[in-house]
């Protein structure tokens, strides 16, 4: 049967590794191309590289990752037209990753799905709780919160037809204090589409229980870049064993 | 020489280099009808939809030339993911006829469970019923809506379930085809792809 994916997502700024705490503070944590060769050999089942700078697309940096890693990619950032698509499939990204063109230039992603097909466009959705605990869709470019609810936002983009949600909790980024499983039982139970998950991994449990919610695929940010909560910066991922838990855990359910 | 062969479908990047990665160098991108006579094996790699695929294919003349290179001269070909659909005859996807190498056709999958959804997408696991490039059960990233149906069951190599049991690699003679993507699927992918350079 199909696995559930386990990935890092590392996010990437001015050409380095950073990681953030509710998408602000962006922490340097080392150089891109080497830790990527690492999750490379780790074997792991996907990557996600979202790049914040908010400038070009670090195409230089981009090929020379998919010319040593053999693995799926998933990249985001700053991407805004088709010929920026084409280019980054060329080098060897799976899937891009879109957000703020989601709002700004909705036409381009259907255009994109009917050029590339929709198992390549990836929607990033970032969630955040209002101030009376309710779900909101968070846009980050205006850092406002969208007045449609996450259920009616997902299903305008079944319609635009991506194949994929990145589901991130902004709440949670960078928090090791478990997921926000409430919203991602929600959104997998209302969408025909694969959910990956983000945002407040901190023990293998939290990945176990995001599965067991529905997700299929969870992203690791701060466990993979740090030994442990507020302490140093250690490249790592999930031992093979723990991850053969969570699966035979989940299968068994 | 490996060709691999660019119809503007997709990537041939990732393809190349894990050919060069594995410490063969003799790859060739190949585009025209003249430059697939040079080499001596071809991959056809491939994403987007069947029509689209057979359309490019059909205008920059490489339709004729995979024939004569394939059926005739008998080169060993490896189709990659559309590549393998367009190795069929005919796929719901399309009107276009496929290369129709191999008998049988692509269908879609139809599932009424949410959990499985469609594309399958991710790591899933492909079962050898012939062993030519690849000797046992090995896991491989999958990225598709359609599958596989062979009219004669001695064409399938390797099997998968998602719902279903489908074949998710075909073989027959010279003429190989997988649904995954052995180039990202780490050290099983690249088993594969080596199997298939030393065949």
């Amino acid at each position: 049967m199909l696995r559930p994916r386990i990935m890092p997502c590392l996010l990437l700024k001015d050409g380095s590794l950073v990681k953030t705490v509710n998408f602000n503070n962006p922490s340097y944590v080392g150089d891109a191309v080497n830790a990527i060769k690492i999750f490379n050999g780790k074997e792991v089942d996907e990557l996600v590289l979202i790049d914040i700078s908010k400038k070009d697309i670090p195409f230089d940096t981009i090929r020379k990752i998919t010319r040593e890693c053999f693995m799926p990619l998933c990249y985001g950032g700053s991407v805004r037209t088709i010929e920026d698509m084409k280019k980054l499939f060329q080098l060897g990204i799976e899937k891009i990753i879109v957000n703020t063109l989601l709002f700004e230039n909705p036409q381009i992603i259907e255009k994109a799905v009917k050029l590339f097909g929709s198992q390549s466009i990836v929607a990033s959705v970032d969630v955040k709780k209002n101030f009376w605990g309710k779900h909101k869709i968070y846009r980050h470019s205006n850092k406002k919160t969208l007045d449609l609810s996450p259920i009616e936002y997902i299903k305008s983009l079944e319609e635009l037809g991506v194949g994929e949600i990145l589901l991130y909790s902004v709440d949670k980024d960078g928090t090791w204090e478990g997921m926000d499983i409430d919203i991602i039982k929600n959104i997998c139970k209302n969408t025909h589409l694969p959910v990956i998950s983000c945002g407040g991994v901190g023990t293998t449990k939290d990945i176990q229980d995001s599965i067991i919610g529905g997700s299929s695929g969870v992203a690791l940010g701060s466990m993979c870049v740090y030994s442990k909560k507020n302490m140093g910066v250690l490249i790592r991922f999930p031992k093979q064993n723990e991850i053969e838990e969570i699966i035979r855990n989940y299968e068994s359910m | 020489m490996i060709g691999i062969v660019d119809y503007g479908m997709g990537n041939v990047g990732s393809v190349e280099s894990m050919i060069n990665f594995l410490g063969y160098h003799k790859t060739k991108i190949v585009k025209s009808p003249e430059e697939l006579d040079l080499v001596d094996k071809i991959i056809l790699p491939g994403v987007g939809s069947f029509d689209n695929g057979m359309d490019n294919i059909i205008r920059s003349g490489l339709r004729l030339e995979l024939y004569h290179q394939v059926l005739e001269k008998r080169k060993p070909v490896l189709g990659i993911c559309l590549g393998m659909q367009l190795l069929m005859q005919k796929s719901e996807e399309g009107d276009l006829p496929g290369l129709g190498f191999i008998k049988g056709e692509c269908k879609k999958f139809n599932f009424s469970d949410t959990k499985l959804k469609v594309p399958h997408m991710g790591w899933n696991e492909a079962k050898p019923i012939k062993s030519d490039l690849c000797k046992k059960d090995s896991r491989f990233y999958f990225v598709h809506s359609y599958y596989v149906e062979c009219q004669n069951k001695e064409d399938i190599m390797l099997e998968t379930n998602y719902g279903i049991k489908f074949t998710s690699g075909v073989s027959k003679d010279n003429i190989f085809g997988v649904q995954f993507h052995p180039e990202k699927s780490h050290k099983y992918g690249m088993k594969l792809i080596e199997n298939f350079i030393n065949l």
